[in-house]
């Protein structure tokens, strides 16, 4: 193990230029990492603790989490490729902000994300077969979100920060905050990106939360650049400040350290449990993929500025790091096999997709009839039936 | 002063994209804003190559905040400048919608007629791309249903290209719903149409630049059987409707309406008194949509010229569904012959 400070000044790391001196740990201005890119574990005054119970086989379960997530999401990007989807956003470099964030919650947490969170949907329980609907065009949702306290994605950038803030209002109002008990104390996550801090939802959501110390945390994937616009365009400060600026207790943290991520989760999480309220998190990473498969990032950001952050690839700096603390080869090997079993099952199970069945689009507008609807589709039963029967043209 | 035609085949995408560049530099108070148009050119690439060329106070990268771009537009406009703004996709407008239908649309109104609102609000809209949700959608009769705002879209390349440099010439607010699914078509336009031919000079009667060519319909096929009124992505659509019914000996009239606040009634009005028959085409849904209110006013001038009530083929009450049902849902060749026929039978 070494200590050092790892605020990491590298030309790409924070595209957002810092301003304030880095204080060391516990300050805005410090980049939590427990894990530096060449695989060395990291001494942190405040965060060690949160992550020195991670043994051996702790870390090898967050390493497969994210090579299961990176088998799935590169599948995914295949299946676009051939046809089989009709979009994918790919994932890819920020297996370790969310698989770490996500390990850190317990079964009764809630989470809303945005649409590239394939990661946090792993470690929830959704299976993974079922994120291929909505890009599929098969499905506008995919999963039941209750059943796994993991909303479907949303596609409106922003909006379901304020939908975090009014599930924490209603955790607090069921008296499921700071009772002590690991059972019942809840919190609620949004995870967002960088351009979305620019939203006005957002913004209004750390409001209200704020506001009645709601146990949100805002949980900022800043993966430099939302499409083809770096973040450097939607803060002149580093984001982490954007948090402090609505009187919310602030971290950033290296968003490719699968440790840190883990470790300023599990302290936001416990701050919300106890009813310390919202905690605002900046994981600083890469999106290494295009933004979609519609995407051409060559338009817009250099090949060295992507080499710089593969240099810094979240999942080969925990292998290194298990390699030399005993992880035999036999663990990775195994591993492979899973992660092509998943891939293969995920390709057999979207290429037998069929068709819904047309009239569906008329269902779930309403919980209650609405005769409107009801006219609509009894227009289309009829349209449709005039095929069957040779009438129409 | 006349000018060679200069043609070129375009599609509509590139239409827009040179009728951009020619209105930025007629005005140089015309400026660009919205997410991704710098570098990137925009997610169907339509205001490619601008900001190399125009520079990026001319062509904005904003932050991603959709209300921003519509509120900071106002503010421009206030200060002087014509701002054409990009929305990304159709289902993101709304988070402008308050800036659009509480200032926007109202500040000339509030203000007693003392400050013009000259921006133009461009929307990539409908459906047909095999898009995820809040990405095909058609929400042109929200803006419609707000006083204070004019309401456009055009269906060819060509009218694209005059049609925007029109709005921009609009001393009122615009929204400029371009079909997406038509981008890629293409079609020959004169790229070197001087002003006069663009519609952008004053007219006689004192109708400010772009305004007289905008709001009008046009006649596209001449017909005496069923008139069928579309606009944007559904004017092909009719146009086929046309062809497949004349080999049927069936004489259709085609109108692309253009415009839909205004809607250019006299226009409709006018085909409807000589065929008695109309059907309206458009992606939205009919509930309380465009050929609603079409259908209200056709009825209302040409009642005793008409053999058959109006009837409308768009999309049902339902959220945009998902995309592998998405031709059920969309106003197909088939439902347009099928409402021919239908009126017919009166
Ligand atoms: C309200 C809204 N405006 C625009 C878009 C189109 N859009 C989709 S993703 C995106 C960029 C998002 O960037 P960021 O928040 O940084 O997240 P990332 O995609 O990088 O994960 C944009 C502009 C949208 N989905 N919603």
């Amino acid at each position: 193990m070494i200590t050092t400070d790892t605020s990491g000044a590298t030309p790409y790391s924070d595209t957002v230029g810092s301003h304030h001196p880095d204080t060391g740990s516990g300050s805005p201005d410090h980049t939590v990492q427990l894990l530096s890119p060449t695989g060395e574990r990291i001494t942190d005054a405040v965060y060690s603790a949160r992550a020195d119970h991670l043994d051996r086989a702790a870390l090898e379960g967050l390493y497969r989490d994210m090579a299961l997530t990176r088998r799935f999401d590169t599948e995914a990007t295949s299946l676009q490729r051939q046809g089989e989807l009709g979009l994918w956003p790919p994932c890819l470099g920020q297996e370790a902000a969310q698989v770490g964030s996500a390990r850190a919650l317990r079964p009764q947490d809630f989470v809303f994300p945005s649409y590239r969170e394939h990661g946090v949907a792993w470690v929830r329980g959704v299976d993974m077969r079922q994120l291929l609907l909505l890009y599929r065009g098969r499905e506008h949702g995919g999963w039941d979100a209750r059943a796994h306290n993991y909303n479907v994605p949303t596609l409106v950038i922003g909006s379901h920060a304020l939908h975090a803030a009014g599930y924490g209002m209603g955790i607090q109002r069921d008296g499921d905050v700071g009772t002590g008990d690991r059972d019942r104390d809840r919190a609620v996550v949004a995870y967002f990106g960088d351009g979305a801090t620019s939203q006005g939802d957002v913004s209004e959501g750390m409001v209200f939360a704020a506001a009645v110390s709601a146990p949100v945390i805002f949980f900022c994937q800043n993966n430099q650049w939302a499409i083809s616009v770096p973040a450097a365009k939607q803060s002149r400060i580093p984001l982490v400040h954007r948090g402090e600026g609505f009187g919310i207790p602030s971290v950033r943290v290296d968003g490719n350290d699968v440790i840190a991520c883990y470790a300023v989760m599990a302290e936001a999480l416990e701050r919300a449990h106890s009813g310390g309220g919202p905690t605002f998190i900046e994981a600083v990473t890469y999106r290494m993929g295009a933004h979609t498969t519609s995407d051409d990032p060559t338009r817009y950001r250099s090949r060295a500025e992507e080499e710089h952050w593969r240099q810094r690839d979240p999942l080969a700096r925990l292998r290194t790091h298990l390699e030399s603390i005993g992880t035999g080869e036999d663990f990775f090997t195994a591993l492979e096999a899973e992660a092509e079993q998943l891939g293969e099952d995920a390709r057999s199970y979207c290429r037998a997709l069929d068709k819904p069945d047309a009239e569906s689009m008329f269902d779930h507008v309403y919980a209650t009839p609405h005769s409107q609807i009801e006219r609509d589709r009894a227009w289309f039963r009829d349209y449709q039936a005039s095929f069957e029967d040779g009438v129409a043209r | 002063m006349t000018t060679q035609p200069t043609l070129e085949r375009v599609a509509m995408a590139k239409a827009i994209n040179l009728g951009l560049r020619r209105a930025m530099e007629r005005d140089s108070k015309v400026m660009l804003m919205g997410e991704d148009i710098g570098p990137l050119g925009g997610v169907f690439r339509v205001t490619d190559a601008l900001q190399k060329d125009f520079g990026d106070a001319r062509v904005v990268d904003t932050p991603l905040a959709e209300s921003g771009i519509v509120g900071a537009a106002i503010g421009l406009a206030f200060a002087g400048y014509r701002p054409v703004c990009e929305i990304q996709f159709d289902g993101f407008i709304f988070p402008a919608f308050d800036q659009i239908t509480t200032q926007l649309a109202k500040v000339h109104y509030r203000s007693g007629g003392r400050v013009e609102m000259p921006i133009v609000i461009r929307v990539p809209y409908g459906g047909g791309i095999g898009a995820v949700e809040h990405h095909s959608e058609s929400p042109e009769a929200l803006f419609a249903h707000t006083a204070g705002l004019r309401v456009v879209t055009p269906s060819t390349p060509s009218e694209a290209f005059t049609m925007i440099q029109q709005a921009i010439a609009s001393p009122d607010p615009v929204l400029f719903f371009e079909p997406k699914a038509r981008y890629w078509d293409k079609e020959e336009i004169d790229t070197h149409a001087d002003d006069a031919a663009l519609g952008l000079i004053e007219g006689p009667d004192g109708v400010a630049p772009g305004v007289a060519g905008l709001e009008r319909a046009r006649v596209l096929t001449s017909g005496t059987d069923v008139t069928v009124a579309a606009y944007g992505p559904t004017v092909r659509t009719a146009l086929t409707a046309a062809r497949v019914a004349g080999e049927e000996g069936r004489s259709l009239e085609v109108i692309d309406l253009r415009s839909i606040s205004p809607l250019d009634i006299d226009t409709v009005a006018t085909s409807v008194t000589k065929t008695g028959r109309l059907v309206v085409v458009h992606e939205a849904p009919t509930f309380f949509g465009a050929g609603a209110e079409l259908a209200a006013a056709v009825t209302e001038r040409c009642f005793y010229s008409m053999q058959a009530p109006v009837l409308r083929v768009g999309g049902f009450h339902t959220p945009y569904p998902v995309a592998n049902i998405e031709e059920e849902y969309l106003p197909s060749l088939d439902r347009v012959l099928d409402a021919v026929d239908a009126t017919l039978g009166y």
